[in-house]
């Protein structure tokens, strides 16, 4: 029949479609994204807890100006290994508003470790007001929010340089390799020997972008690690049990014949 | 005492609960006896895979329904705290995520079975209806959920997907507003996409029920699309399809957990971990995997006469669905599987390539070469309905029947 010898030519035009499912989606616009072996991205993997204590500093020295942690409290720091006393600590040296009191007044006091990280702004405007009319956004989320992730905001953070020739910058933004447009509003947060690690790490900005990752990878999904290791129970108990209704079934079936 | 769930000698509570309330009798005849063709495959298990993606998604659903808060300025903060303060709130999550996922997958491969093998044709035309209305139920529901996060993607898509209203002549800005509780997405939208939301499950869990009695009134199908004509072509549900569909179901929950637990966020857009902020909109606009497409056909529509292309792509959107609750009659074909009929075989690998070339098109900006695959793949899709199959069923040459199930199974053709 006529229809039958349609249908290969069709079918291959079809697939011919799908192969295009490869192309890049705007293949202008492609950025390279630096590719770093994190220590939490295999299956198995676990947060290097000394790179995110020392991300943890990074972004206190760095950048707690600009962006907050709104879903972190101080305790939560405890899973990085901080103790009690390195926790009150740094609560300590954070203030947070609280109030009314009797008088009706608000007022600061030292953070307590039970209480969120506050942010760096009372609000939006203020915040706006402070950085050229851009919006340092908060970082709790941040890796999970952007394409890439990690990897993606290792990039922004080391992708700072001189814009190339012709390339005209907007007064007020920076040259960015990575980010969308590569003109960002953030001027460049860190530079060689800008941070100082307590454990004596020297603080290359590759250093100290890989550890202010590792921290705010953690930061953006603190339950990662758990996550896994009841998935790879879960999957060892349902291979098992597979196995076991399938031996089960083929023997019932067996008996059909 | 004597404990025996089949057979005469049940114990004296279920007597007499069974002679009030005939439960016992009925699990009995239409899970333990019920008869099911012996050749049928694991395609077969993809109704009950779906079920117990269902059940999971109710069961989640209902838990995270009660650390959630349904308010624009709350909702976004509460789903994380689900995350990070909920005991387990973080696997509740996920799997309702996955969950969504997962159903859609087995509900479309199981919908896909029965164009195969052409489980829609009489005696269950109405089985099929029913299935129609649960794939319907399933999208709006999920088209609601994914609003609850507040998101920029769930702001967004809501806001993309209420507008296709307006397109409606005459009436359309008065019944998006209607739908929004005011003149954009905004409070009044969440709280009531949450309401219905939790309602669609209700509706989705009834017309199951429908379509699995209907099921039971007409019985499953199989891969030769011949009914069985004597009792030994048969084996009873129980513990045959049990084991069968219980094995199918540890292998489904397999796939679900590594994406649950090692990869939860791959099928959704990151873009949704930024809370909503309908001052700017996100460079794409794109809904789940599972409504990429319909996305295509939405946008694939040019303006046609009078119809300009927004009002075209949402009749086309519909009627893609539509087209479905006719498919019973539209394929004049007297054989029913797929198997029979080498010519529609051919055909029915031309409209899953058409739909995967949509659902590729669908993920993208509607332009350049996605914009013609789609526009190609939609004039297929419905070209493949309305067309080929109410014509090749009436000229097509199928290939001869098997006199039986058993006769083809001892010739070692099922
Ligand atoms: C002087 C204030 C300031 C400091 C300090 C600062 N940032 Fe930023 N950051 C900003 C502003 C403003 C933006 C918004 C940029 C834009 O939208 O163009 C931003 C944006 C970002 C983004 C988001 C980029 C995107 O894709 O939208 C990331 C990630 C980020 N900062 C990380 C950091 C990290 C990590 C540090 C500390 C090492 C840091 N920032 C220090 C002001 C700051
Ligand atoms: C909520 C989603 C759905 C659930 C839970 C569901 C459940 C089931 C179950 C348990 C069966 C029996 C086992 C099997 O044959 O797989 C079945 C059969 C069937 N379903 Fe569904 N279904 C759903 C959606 C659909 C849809 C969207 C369609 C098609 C439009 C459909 C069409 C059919 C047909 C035709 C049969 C009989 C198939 C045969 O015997 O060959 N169902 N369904």
């Amino acid at each position: 029949m006529r229809a039958r010898r349609m249908i290969r030519p069709l079918a291959a035009l079809m697939l011919a479609g799908v192969g295009l499912w490869l192309a890049p989606v705007r293949a202008a616009e492609e950025i390279e994204l630096p590719r770093i072996k994190w220590s939490f991205s295999g299956p198995f993997d676990r947060f290097d807890r000394n790179a995110a204590r020392r991300g943890f500093e990074v972004y206190t020295q760095a950048c707690q100006f600009c962006h907050g942690l709104r879903f972190l409290s101080f305790n939560s720091l405890a899973a990085l290994g901080f103790d009690e006393s390195e926790l009150s600590a740094i609560a300590a040296a954070r203030e947070v508003l609280d109030g009314p009191n009797d008088d009706g007044d608000m007022f600061k006091r030292p953070a307590r470790v039970s209480d969120r990280m506050p942010p760096p702004f009372a609000n939006e405007k203020a915040a706006r007001a402070a950085n050229n009319g851009a919006l340092p956004p908060d970082l709790s989320l941040m890796i999970k929010a952007r394409n890439g992730g990690p990897d993606y905001v290792f990039g922004i953070l080391t992708g700072y340089d001189k814009a190339p020739q012709g390339f005209a910058v907007a007064p007020g933004l920076n040259y960015n390799r990575v980010f969308p447009g590569h003109q960002i509003a953030m001027p460049r947060p860190l530079s060689a020997g800008a941070v100082t690690f307590t454990d004596g790490t020297p603080a290359s900005v590759e250093q100290a972008a890989h550890d202010v990752v590792t921290f705010l990878a953690w930061a953006s999904e603190p339950t990662l690690e758990e996550r896994k290791r009841v998935g790879t129970r879960v999957l060892l108990f349902l291979l098992t049990f597979a196995a076991l209704v399938f031996a089960i079934q083929q023997r019932l079936w067996a008996r059909l014949h | 005492m004597k404990v025996k769930s089949n057979g005469g000698n049940r114990p004296r509570i279920v007597e007499w609960i069974d002679a009030r309330l005939p439960v016992f009798t009925y699990l009995q005849r239409e899970y333990g006896e019920f008869p099911m063709p012996r050749n049928v495959n694991y395609l077969w298990s993809l109704g009950a895979i779906a079920s117990v993606f269902f059940a999971i998604l109710m069961v989640t659903g209902i838990f995270l329904a009660m650390h959630y808060t349904a308010h624009k300025d709350l909702a976004f903060d509460s789903v994380e705290r689900i995350m990070r303060d909920v005991n387990w709130g973080w696997l509740l999550r996920y799997m309702h995520m996955n969950g969504a996922s997962f159903f859609f997958a087995a509900v479309y491969i199981h919908l896909l079975r029965g164009l195969y093998y052409g489980s829609y044709k009489a005696p269950r035309e109405l089985l099929w209806i029913f299935g129609v209305v649960l794939l319907l139920c399933m999208m709006a529901s999920a088209f609601l959920g994914y609003v609850l996060p507040w998101g920029q993607m769930s702001y967004w898509a809501a806001t993309v997907i209420t507008n296709l209203f307006s397109a409606i002549p005459l009436v359309g800005d008065m019944l998006v507003s209607w739908i929004l509780g005011g003149y954009s997405v905004d409070n009044p939208t969440l709280t009531r996409f949450y309401a219905l939301h939790y309602l669609m499950a209700f509706v989705i869990a009834a017309v199951i029920g429908l379509h699995v009695i209907a099921l039971h009134i007409v019985r499953s199908n199989n891969p030769l699309g011949i009914e069985p004509k004597s009792a030994d072509e048969t084996v009873p549900f129980h513990p045959y399809l049990t084991a069968k569909d219980g094995f199918a179901i540890v292998v489904a929950l397999i796939a679900f957990s590594l994406f649950t637990f090692f990869a939860p966020n791959m099928l959704g857009e990151t873009v949704n971990y930024v809370p909503a902020n309908p001052l700017q909109t996100p460079p794409h606009i794109v809904p789940e995997w599972y409504f990429w497409p319909f996305y295509a056909i939405l946008r694939a529509v040019p303006n046609l006469w009078i119809i300009d292309a927004k009002l075209g792509g949402v009749i086309a959107m519909g009627a893609s669905i539509l087209v479905l609750f006719f498919v019973p009659w539209l394929d004049t074909s007297p054989v029913r599987s797929a198997r029979f009929r080498p010519i529609y075989r051919g055909f029915f690998w031309v409209l899953i390539a058409a739909i995967v070339a949509l659902g590729w098109a669908g993920s993208r900006p509607p332009e350049g070469a996605a914009l013609w695959v789609a526009k190609a793949a939609t004039l297929y899709y419905f070209a493949h309905f309305l067309v080929v199959l109410p014509l090749l069923g009436r000229r097509e040459k199928t290939l001869p029947l098997p006199a039986s199930i058993s006769a083809a199974i001892k010739s070692g053709a099922a």
